[in-house]
This record gives C-alpha cells, sequence and structure tokens, in this order.
C-alpha cells in the first residue's frame, strides 16, 4: 500500500471532478452495427484534408483506400464498410464548418471482411518505413486531438528522444475507452510499443495509468514481455493528469517549454489506444476504419464501450445506444473538454473518443456573476497562468494583451479554471473565442 | 565663502549644460514641414486606419509630401477633405466612399437554428460552440459583435438580429471585418451596386430548408447578366466589379432574393421574381 503511494507522482496545480467511470468502467468493448448511410469526412485530423480516390457511385471494400494523404501533414482514410459510394459533398462537423466529406451506404448482405494490405514487417522496417505505414493506415491522435501521429514520431533534426510515454491516463469523467483497451488489447500495445520505439529510437517507454486504474496497471505489468524495455507506472488521479504536458511533468520532472513540444525535453507521448491500434494494423498493412468509445452519460439507455466504424452518424448511434426522452443535451468528448453538440447530422470521426448524453435538469445554465478575484481558478490552471485576468481581458476585448503578455496561446483549454469558477464564467469558451481571433489577426499580417 | 562656492558652482553647471542644450538644438534640428501639423489639425483624429496609414498623424505626413490625397480620408466629409485640398493647393484626389458590407441576409425571421444557444451572449464565443446553434454554417450568428466594435456607432443590430450599415456613419476602418467569426463583412466602394448576400456553399432544397433567403445556385444571375460579369464558383454567383454593372436585370429572376440590388435612396432592393418575405416574427427553432 506504501508503495503505491509513493509511486503515484503528479503536477501542481489540477482539480478532481467526479470520475463518474463506475457505469462503463467493466462492459467489455461490443461491436457496434453499421449505419444506414455513413459520413467519411476528409479532414478528421489536424493539418490537409485527404484526396478522395474514389468517384461517386463506385463500390467499395471495407478498409479500401477511400482519400490519400495531400502532403505530409495529412492523413489516409479508409472505407469503414462495403458499401457503394452515394456522393462527395459538404458535411457538418463538430469544427462549426461544412467539409467535404464521402457519403457511403453500406451493402446489407456483404460479410464485410477487412481486406489485407502491404504488411509493415516490425523486423525489417526502417523508422521511415514505419512513419510511412502510420500516415498510409490513416492514424492520428486517437485520444481527442487527431494530431497526425506520423508527424508527432517525426524526430526533428538535431533532437533525440529517450522517452517513449505510451498514455493511459484518460482523466477525463465518463470516458473508459482507454481503461477497455488497455484490458483487451494488451498484445495490440506491445506490438504498437515495438514499433513506436524503433521509430522514434527511444531506449524506454513507460506505460502510464492513472491510479483509479490499478487493476490495470497490475495486469499490463504481469503481461509485459521481458525483453520489451518498458514499464508501467502509476499517477495520481487529478484532472488534467492525461495532458501531455502535466504527463511529462510528472513522470519525469521535465517541463516543456512554452510554445515548445516533448520533443524540446527528449520525450514523444503517445495515447494507449492509439498505440493499441497501430500494433492492431501495421502487421496487416491494413487501415483504421473503426475505433472504440464510450457511450455513456444519464440520459442513455444502453451505457457500454463500442468498436464503432468511422463515419456513423451520431443520431444512429445514440437511436442505438437508447436515449432518455429528456434528453436535452449531447457532449463530443467527456464533460471537461467535450462540446456541447447542435446537431446530430455530425460523424464519429477519428477523433472522438466518446460522446455523453444529459437531460434538461442536468445541464441547466447556472448565472454568471462578476469575477471577484477568488482565485481560485489561478489555484487550478495546470500551466500557471492567470485566467482570472485573462476573463476580464477578454470581456474588454482586449485580445492582443491576453496572448502578448498573458500567455493566452499556451492554454489547452482543460477546462479546470472554469470548473471551480464560483462566479460560473465561461472562462474556457472565451478563451477559445480569444484563440480563434488571435491566431486569424496573425495568419492574415 | 560656501555660498559662494555653491552659487558658482550650480550656475557655472547651469551655464555649460544650457549651451549644451542650445548647441544640440542647433546640431540636431528636424526641419519639418509645419503644414503636416495643420493638416493634422483638419483631419478627424479618428486614427482608424481606414486611409491605410497607421493614424491621422502619418497620412498627414503622406498628405502633405504628396503621397496621397486628401480623398484618401474617409471619416471626413466632403467639406474637410476640400478645405485641406485648397490649404495645400493640390487636389483632392480619387474621394471612392467605401464602406462595409454584410454578405448574409438570414435573419431570425428567415434562417432557422438546429439548436437552442444559451451560452455567452457574443458571436465569437457561439461560433466556438461548433458553429453555433445557426442552420446554416455559413450565416451571421446575430449575437453583434460587429456593434459593439464599430467605434462610429455605424452598425445597428435590427429587429430580426441583422447588422444594418449606415453608409454615412461607415469609415470602412474594418473593425467589423476582423471581429466577425463567420468572415461575413467585406469593404465595397458604394458604387458596387450588384451585392450577393449569403455565403452558403450548397446549392438546391438543402440551401432553402436552412434559410429561405439564401443563395440555391440555380444560376439565373449569371445567365442574365452581361456576359462575365457573374460567374459562379462554389455555388455562389461571384460580382465581376471590374466590369460595367448599369442594370439591376440580374437580380429580377432571383428565386430567393439572395442577389440584390443597392440603391442610394431606394436602399436594398430585391428582383420582382424573389419569394415576398412577409413573416416579421422570428421562425421557431428547429433542434436536430
Amino acid at each position: 500500500m506504501f508503495r503505491a503511494l509513493r509511486s503515484q507522482r503528479s503536477f501542481a496545480h489540477g482539480v478532481h471532478p467526479p470520475q463518474a467511470k463506475d457505469d462503463t468502467r467493466d462492459l467489455p468493448i461490443k461491436q457496434f452495427p453499421f449505419a444506414p448511410v455513413m459520413i467519411v469526412p476528409l479532414s478528421q485530423h489536424i493539418g490537409k484534408p485527404a484526396l478522395p480516390v474514389v468517384r461517386e457511385g463506385q463500390e467499395v471494400e471495407r478498409g479500401q483506400l477511400l482519400a490519400r494523404p495531400d502532403g505530409f501533414m495529412s492523413v489516409a482514410m479508409h472505407a469503414p464498410a462495403s458499401a457503394v459510394v452515394q456522393r462527395i459533398a459538404l458535411a457538418p462537423g463538430i469544427s462549426g464548418k461544412m467539409t467535404q466529406a464521402i457519403f457511403l451506404k453500406p451493402f446489407p448482405g456483404s460479410s464485410q471482411e477487412v481486406s489485407e494490405g502491404e504488411p509493415c514487417e516490425l523486423s525489417s522496417a526502417t523508422p521511415e518505413d514505419i512513419l510511412l505505414a502510420i500516415q498510409q493506415a490513416g492514424i492520428v491522435g486517437l485520444g481527442g486531438a487527431a494530431f497526425p501521429t506520423h508527424v508527432k514520431l517525426k524526430v526533428p533534426a538535431g533532437k533525440s528522444i529517450d522517452t517513449l510515454i505510451i498514455n493511459g491516463v484518460e482523466c477525463e469523467p465518463y470516458l473508459t475507452t482507454d481503461h477497455r483497451v488497455m484490458v483487451e488489447q494488451q498484445g495490440d500495445i506491445f506490438t504498437g510499443v515495438r514499433y513506436l520505439l524503433k521509430a522514434t529510437g527511444a531506449k524506454g517507454a513507460i506505460i502510464a495509468v492513472e491510479a483509479n486504474k490499478l487493476d490495470v496497471a497490475a495486469a499490463l505489468r504481469d503481461a509485459l514481455p521481458a525483453d520489451l524495455p518498458a514499464t508501467v507506472q502509476v499517477v495520481a488521479v487529478k484532472y488534467p493528469q492525461g495532458a501531455e504536458k502535466m504527463l511529462i511533468q510528472a513522470l519525469l520532472g521535465r517541463q516543456v517549454p512554452s510554445g515548445g513540444l516533448p520533443s524540446d525535453v527528449d520525450v514523444v507521448t503517445v495515447n494507449v489506444a492509439t498505440t493499441a491500434e497501430i500494433g492492431r494494423l501495421l502487421p496487416h498493412g491494413r487501415g483504421i476504419q473503426e475505433r472504440v468509445i464510450t457511450i455513456g452519460g444519464p440520459a442513455i439507455r444502453k451505457k457500454g464501450n463500442y468498436r464503432i466504424p468511422i463515419g456513423t452518424p451520431l443520431r444512429f448511434a445514440l437511436e442505438y445506444a437508447g436515449m432518455d426522452e429528456h434528453l436535452s443535451r449531447v457532449f463530443l468528448g467527456g464533460p471537461m473538454m467535450g462540446q456541447a453538440l447542435p446537431s446530430l447530422d455530425i460523424p464519429i470521426t477519428k477523433g472522438t473518443s466518446g460522446f455523453i448524453a444529459f437531460t434538461d435538469s442536468q445541464t441547466a445554465a447556472l448565472p454568471e456573476y462578476p469575477c471577484i478575484h477568488c482565485a481560485y481558478c489561478v489555484e487550478a490552471c495546470p500551466l500557471f497562468l492567470n485566467p482570472s485576468q485573462l476573463g476580464l481581458l477578454a470581456r474588454a476585448g482586449q485580445y492582443e494583451r491576453m496572448a502578448d503578455e498573458y500567455h493566452l496561446l499556451d492554454c489547452f483549454e482543460c477546462g479546470s479554471c472554469s470548473y471551480v469558477c464560483p462566479a460560473h464564467i465561461p472562462l474556457v469558451q472565451r478563451f477559445r473565442a480569444a484563440k480563434t481571433l488571435v491566431r486569424k489577426r496573425r495568419a492574415a499580417v | 565663502m560656501v555660498v559662494l562656492t555653491a552659487v558658482v558652482a550650480i550656475g557655472g553647471l547651469t551655464f555649460l549644460l544650457a549651451t549644451l542644450l542650445i548647441l544640440a538644438n542647433r546640431k540636431l534640428y528636424v526641419e519639418e514641414d509645419q503644414r503636416i501639423d495643420v493638416v493634422e489639425e483638419m483631419l478627424p483624429h479618428a486614427n482608424c486606419g481606414a486611409c491605410g496609414y497607421p493614424g491621422c498623424r502619418p497620412f498627414a505626413e503622406a498628405v502633405v509630401g504628396g503621397v496621397v490625397g486628401p480623398g484618401k480620408c474617409s471619416v471626413s466629409n466632403i467639406a474637410g477633405r476640400e478645405a485641406i485640398a485648397e490649404y495645400l493647393g493640390i487636389e483632392v484626389g480619387e474621394q471612392l466612399k467605401i464602406v462595409a458590407r454584410l454578405a448574409c441576409a438570414g435573419g431570425s425571421n428567415v434562417a432557422r437554428n438546429r439548436a437552442h444557444y444559451a451560452g455567452v451572449s457574443s458571436c465569437l464565443a457561439a461560433a466556438q460552440v461548433a458553429g453555433g446553434g445557426k442552420s446554416c454554417a455559413w450565416g451571421c450568428l446575430g449575437y453583434g459583435d460587429c456593434e459593439r466594435v464599430c467605434d462610429f456607432n455605424a452598425i445597428s443590430m435590427n429587429s430580426h438580429g441583422l447588422p444594418v450599415v449606415d453608409n454615412a456613419a461607415c469609415t470602412a476602418c474594418g473593425d467589423c471585418v476582423d471581429i466577425c467569426p463567420k468572415d461575413l463583412f467585406s469593404l465595397h466602394p458604394e458604387d458596387h451596386r450588384l451585392w450577393v448576400a449569403c455565403r452558403n456553399l450548397e446549392q438546391g432544397d438543402a440551401v432553402l430548408a436552412a434559410c429561405e433567403v439564401a443563395c440555391t445556385a440555380c444560376e439565373r444571375c449569371a445567365q442574365d447578366a452581361s456576359a462575365g460579369l457573374i460567374t459562379m464558383r462554389d455555388h455562389l454567383p461571384v460580382v465581376d466589379y471590374s466590369r460595367a454593372h448599369a442594370t439591376r436585370v440580374p437580380i429580377e429572376r432571383c428565386p430567393t432574393g439572395a442577389i440584390v440590388w443597392i440603391d442610394d435612396r431606394a436602399g436594398v432592393l430585391r428582383g420582382a421574381a424573389s419569394k415576398k418575405i412577409v413573416r416579421h416574427s422570428a421562425l421557431p427553432e428547429s433542434p436536430s
């Protein structure tokens, strides 16, 4: 017991929201059925949209390439089902912009077998081969950011990586996808780690697990192959422990500089589900066409963890999972960093870690009061910013000052400040707005 | 004796420093055109930057230097610009009245909402929540960020939640262009009469489900206009303002009134064939 306490490292500041994981943490991953129409956006990742290689009316097999990457900062898209391409048209997305998407109509009678491609052999592949295979497999950060994984793994010239961190923290309440992946796909994770170690040249790997999953940590330790230079480490339960910078701070005591990347402190962090997908797909040369999500929240009847085809419209997913009649709001992602949805026509994308639904009474808007400078937010901010001051500046429209003097652009929108604010000021929403405007202005210059 | 020493020392020091100051003033004196001060005084002191210079002083320097004519100042009135021209003995120069225009006509009486947004009453903030509650992803959110940011009170929100620009008060400073999260404002000379008040990139019925005054990309305006004046791009008509456009023929057959004619006296004119909108109340929300 003492050992467990001693090993629970963490970062300074942060908050402790209710975990709300008990409903789904022990439910095995179930396969989700195919929707009658699937919407595969060409831009599910940060970077340039993929270029379609299919045309309207064409029949595609499950796992077949739908779109190829457009440059380095882009990834491939694969068919989530054996289907016919209905049309390539605009579809709504979580960004609020309409983007090009491939609409697929799955064949009802198909066996839905996944086609195999050119495998990426671990023993013979060079680091460049692995990066290319990851890009061709369409793999992006499945934790939510959807940043192309091969870009993240590309070690900048003149830098070297000594530690690979596999992020299995999953600090966002309600979500249990990474938890289930770590229980059910340990073999895939270890294979993925081997690929990642080879691609980055890191000497060793740390699989980081939050202390609310001690059973998972123990199971992973037991299953760890003897020849794999990896350890399983437990970090304290605290939000946002799963944020890259916070995790590096907790495990290694290194601080990623402002505006910098983990490679500046010789580290690369990869989400555990992403790692598992690499280990699952690369040996078969397959592309990513489904992912694990948690469907939860009080307004959902069949809560659970599902392996869901990418491109499944949320409306279909919600109807399958069964919703409470009083359902009023659906959030994509968890309650801390997720977004309220204005439409259910949005599809599940690679970056969707889950969605949660609430009823009217649970999401009643609380009245906003003036800031009294109580500094709860200052105590909560894991980056040691001053959300109180930033909030007042945002209210006054002083966006440039927020960026120049108060490090606005370092904020990664974890929501800790909004969570603790006793005046219910929607700080993070204001910061997002300010960041968008500042970035637009800087891009225009 | 002590007093005398002090007086002499301080007096001497004063004399020395004064001499240095006088010499420095002579040596380092910058010859500046006195007229710059006068011209700056005659300018409106708005420091808005609409002329393309950082403020009124740099603009005055440019005017006196003969780089631009006083007509470039969009804030001062005609009399004021002519006074500057007369004082300097130069031409007023090109006087182009430029104003901000909104490329959306989807007020609450014609455009639908797909969700109820209950957060901060600001377009910029609402746009962060997956684009806001409006059904049309391109449309005006109507929370009035432009009205608040305008230093000249040239923008007011009408009863349908759409900003209306007062051309007389607008100085084309561009603050509304900057703040709008949907990038719906742009600056145009007043003599650009044809105006496409829609940015929706979809076509046909999908557009009409979201908004009754949106462009359906029927291309009638492009067919009716003189060759090359209007081209269709991404399901929207694009007007080539470098060509003459003296008639309002292109707007007449528009079924929704998405392309309009902006008249100096009569204001915004919709085509004869456009569907009449008689509804004044807001459309009910239709959350999907």
